[in-house]
């Protein structure tokens, strides 16, 4: 038999009918719903008279615009209907939602995995663009936009033309202070943002290897930064140990069959991907974007780079930054953790440990926003809200939040954020905020001195 | 045909997030590039672009969020196609299910038509879908476009309703699935009639 990449095997699994000249028709296993990218779908259900066909293989939470505080009755009225409307089409349809308040309530891409949703093998779509998270866990996933979230809902399936495999292969061991983001930030850095347009990417390697489920997470989140359709780590006893035991994760004899099955997920020796990647993670150092994308970045120890490009001189007029600034004297206001990114208990726990028996700069206000409800207890149980609140941080309740500024969250124009979150584009955290996207140990470290900071100095 | 000169135009800049609240698939073109906008000058809102209903932008056009609120602003302003030397995926897929033509050409040839309307903002070029071409005075580029898509756009045809005729191929697949594979369970479905 053919030699094929994990990705490739994924994909032929999941192919309802494929014909000549027709995008593969591919079954869905498991459709996150989310309030801001669906109702126009629901709606365009209910006009063409159609249901959800598989409302057990879909399941809905409220992420990017609920309150990170005082509940449901803080939201505006906007976002209060878009929660309802989404409340009253699961409600119609029969599927499973965990609505504010809840407690499976969370970012979406934060509470699949920890539900025991995600799994191995499986074909994971969702109305959002870091739907790629779950390819951690030898998943194959990705993000669609509203119509195709109507057809998923439609047909349980979606037609898609066939990708071509690219490989990320990170060598060598992270030092003290350097995380999967870092990893993931030096990768775009060095891929510019769009060249993995038209693939699906498989993270591999010893520094891969080692990285827990947290860490893949993280990884495989940020494909799309760098234009990836999918982002994925072969499962491994690392997988399979995070999955068991979870709410919906087989059980017994089912769970005995599936691991077989999950074994079997991993790439051929002699398959052949159409580019190969390799980092060496002994090498990374912590990273921290000056710009306006995600590519735009360098090492914490390094200096605003010169303008190469029309796109670099708007950055740096849009940021306030001048070429040849240490990244390590540029002051900040604000510190966002949290987001699909980096917001799960190992992030807060790293956070944790550095902020642990210091203070927030005077200068800087600091929030925490954990990425599920469950997180959040999780959390509490271990004590890290004491860490964070002693040190003058903000805890607050698990949503999308200050990411992508949907919420009451969002920072003033011109302030400037050291914020592990995913994007770094003009006004995504708020009209006229600056971004600075980093690691939770390197946003913690920042919110300690108050500027950009080596957080290797502090640890 | 008006131009926008910038690469990696992400969709936070196309349509900002305060703007995504509604639930409604119209009515966006208000807001879009509503930050740049409010800045004033914004080429788009130039008098003698107005109308234009082509946008030839810079490289990976639409990247980002996965929002089709970002196409339906660009629809709802007036424009039918986007000109660009590449494009985010899942904003050329949101394009195609809007009915809006993204258009990828070489740097260069876009280059030329960007240059073109800097010299001339009144030029008209077409952009045809059936003979795959984008034409103008003196020139005339063809672009590639997936044939499955072009034939979807040029017929008007809804993914849904030619999934709908392979129901039998998905009844089986169902019947094929592993049992292990998580299923959240129906929750009492209230179907509305």
């Amino acid at each position: 038999m053919l030699s094929r990449t994990l990705a490739q095997k994924l994909w032929d699994a999941h192919v309802v009918r494929s014909a000549k000249g027709e995008p593969d028709l591919l079954f869905v296993d498991l459709h996150l719903v989310h309030e801001v990218t669906s109702p126009q779908a629901f709606e365009g259900l209910r006009m063409a008279g159609r249901h959800v066909r598989r409302p057990d293989l879909t399941v809905a939470t409220m992420d990017h615009n609920v309150p990170t505080r005082g509940g449901v009755g803080a939201a505006d009225d906007l976002s209060r209907r878009q929660m309802d409307v989404l409340a009253e089409n699961c409600r119609a349809e029969g599927i499973r939602l965990h609505q504010i308040g809840s407690q499976r309530q969370g970012i979406v891409h934060v509470i699949g995995p920890e539900l025991g949703l995600t799994q191995p093998g499986m074909l994971i779509v969702c109305g959002d663009s870091h739907t790629s998270t779950h390819g951690a866990f030898g998943a194959l996933a990705f993000g669609i936009g509203t119509s195709e979230v109507e057809v998923v809902l439609a047909t349980q399936c979606l037609p898609q033309k066939r990708q071509g495999d690219l490989a990320v292969n990170v060598s060598g061991e992270l030092p003290l202070g350097v995380t999967a983001k870092d990893i993931v930030l030096g990768l775009i850095g060095r891929t510019g943002t769009s060249s993995g347009q038209g693939h699906l990417v498989e993270y591999r390697g010893p520094a891969i290897r080692g990285l827990s489920m947290e860490g893949r997470m993280t990884v495989c989140n940020m494909s799309i930064e760098w234009g990836a359709k999918a982002g994925m780590v072969a499962p491994d006893d690392t997988t399979f140990a995070y999955v068991e035991g979870r709410p919906y994760a087989p059980k017994g004899r089912a769970w005995e069959e599936a691991l077989d099955h999950w074994r079997s997920l991993a790439t051929d020796d002699g398959a052949a991907f159409d580019g190969v990647i390799e980092v060496d993670a002994s090498r990374l150092e912590p990273h921290v974007t000056w710009g306006t994308n995600p590519a735009q970045v360098v090492p914490v120890t390094g200096r605003v780079p010169s303008p190469r490009s029309e796109t670099d001189e708007r950055a740096l007029r849009y940021m306030d930054l001048k070429p040849g600034v240490p990244l390590a004297d540029i002051a900040i206001d604000r510190v966002f953790i949290g987001s699909c990114t980096n917001a799960r208990l190992e992030d807060l726990r790293a956070a944790a440990s550095v902020i642990h028996g210091r203070r927030v700069h005077p200068k800087v206000r600091a929030m925490v926003v954990p990425g599920s409800t469950s997180v959040k207890r999780a959390a509490e149980v271990e004590g890290l809200d004491l860490v964070f609140k002693a040190a003058g941080f903000e805890w607050r309740n698990a949503g999308c939040s200050m990411c992508l500024g949907m919420n009451p969250d969002i920072l003033a124009p011109g302030e400037r954020c050291a914020s592990t979150s995913n994007r770094n584009f003009e006004g995504r955290q708020g009209s006229g905020g600056r971004t600075h996207l980093m690691s939770p140990p390197m946003a913690a470290a920042a919110a300690i001195t108050g500027h950009l900071v080596d957080v290797r100095e502090l640890i | 045909m008006a131009p926008l000169d910038l690469a990696d135009v992400d969709t936070d800049q196309i349509i900002p997030k305060q703007f995504l609240k509604r639930i409604e698939r119209t009515g966006y073109g208000p807001y879009l590039f509503y930050d740049w906008r409010a800045g004033g000058d914004f080429v788009l809102d130039r008098p003698q672009y107005a109308g234009a209903s082509v946008l030839v932008a810079g490289a990976n056009f639409g990247c980002g969020s996965s929002r089709e609120h970002a196409p339906w602003a660009l629809r709802d302003f007036g424009f039918r196609a986007i000109i660009a030397p590449s494009f985010a995926d899942i904003f050329r897929a949101n394009c195609y299910k809007t009915g809006l033509l993204a258009v990828t050409l070489p740097d260069t040839q876009v280059r030329h038509l960007i240059d073109l309307v800097h010299e001339d903002p009144s030029i008209e070029v077409l952009v045809d879908l059936e003979t795959q071409t984008v034409r103008g005075d003196g020139f005339s580029y063809r672009f590639e476009i997936d044939l499955f898509a072009r034939e979807m756009l040029l017929e008007g045809l809804d993914d849904i309703s030619l999934i709908e005729r392979h129901d039998a191929d998905i009844a089986a697949y169902e019947r094929r699935r592993s049992g292990w594979l998580p299923a959240a369970g129906s929750v009492g479905a209230h179907r509305l009639p």
